[in-house]
């Protein structure tokens, strides 16, 4: 038996992990701008529930402080929430005046919630109104490599998100995974052998890595990564 | 339109996109003449392509008369 749609929703989708993020052309503090005109650059993609908020404010204070660290690492900044374009200027003019910060990076005014549908940025169970905190961080190809979803109450670590892109750029460079709590510098994963001859070699080999067992070995990577 | 203002004359960085385009360009060599960041370029130039105000074949954009002479007002 179908079940009945509510055909006045819009449909909600949610970005996958390794596929391509959805293509988006937005209004934005900086002109409008479409996800290829991203493409070469990793992109961080995030909203927040609404512009003169405290909470949210702090956010855009933390971006704007690390925004050297994600230029550094090929990172764009994008953010979005379910305002105007004015009330957008009108808050980044006001953090300018009040903290003495110039935010350097774009924000999409999603006011038809367009973006935010196809993101999966909205969460009815906290607001049918306002995004939720949410990250998505989208590689230079147009795949999202990794999303973050924060509550209304709870700003986010922009700390974290500078090492998620390091850990993410190091795997991609070195062909390694990064185990938990991974701070550049730290030894990294080398990736679990998936066939019997593969375990049985790596345990013959295993002077070469630090090998707890077959399936679980760590390197540290020299300064030519390998 | 981001890049013209109101009373038709251009923001600094769209001056800035056009006088780059002293020989025909990529974005990439727009970025790096402007030091704007390159979503800013890609995003200025198809502002400028609509405007008339540059024009774009196979990737490498030109500005054309119009342009020049608004990049200079």
């Amino acid at each position: 038996m179908e079940t009945e749609r509510n055909t006045s929703q819009p449909a909600t989708s949610l970005p996958r992990l390794g596929q391509p993020a959805p293509m988006f052309e937005a209004v934005t503090t900086h002109g409008v701008l479409k996800l290829e005109d991203f493409k070469g650059s990793w992109l961080v993609l995030f909203s927040h529930p609404a512009d003169f908020t405290p909470v949210c404010t702090t956010e855009f204070l933390g971006f704007t402080q690390l925004y050297p660290e994600f230029k550094k690492r090929n990172v764009a900044l994008l953010g979005l929430s379910i305002d105007s374009i004015y009330a957008h200027i009108a808050w980044v003019r006001n953090i300018e005046e009040k903290f003495g910060v110039k935010v350097p990076f774009p924000v999409i005014a999603d006011l038809n919630k367009e973006v935010a549908t196809a993101y999966g940025m909205i969460m009815p169970g906290e607001s049918k109104t306002e995004t939720s905190r949410c990250v998505f961080v989208i590689d230079p190809e147009g795949i999202v490599r990794a999303m973050i979803y924060y509550p209304l109450t709870t700003g986010r670590n922009m700390n974290e998100i500078v090492r998620l892109i390091d850990a993410l750029q190091t795997a991609d460079k070195y062909k390694v995974a990064t185990p938990a709590n991974w701070q550049p510098g730290d030894k990294v994963i080398v990736p679990t052998p998936n066939t019997q001859e593969m375990a049985e070699e790596r345990v013959a080999k295993k002077g070469e890595y630090e090998l707890v067992d077959w399936y679980f070995s760590k390197k540290t990577l020299s300064k030519t990564g390998v | 339109m981001a890049c013209v203002n109101p009373d038709g004359t251009l923001t600094a960085s769209a001056s800035s996109i056009l006088r780059a385009l002293t020989s025909p360009a990529t974005p990439d060599q727009v970025a790096r003449a402007t030091d704007l960041p390159l979503y800013r370029v890609r995003s200025g130039l198809r502002e400028m392509v609509e405007a008339k105000m540059a024009t774009e074949h196979e990737g490498l954009y030109e500005r054309t008369d119009l342009g020049a002479a608004k990049s200079h007002a």
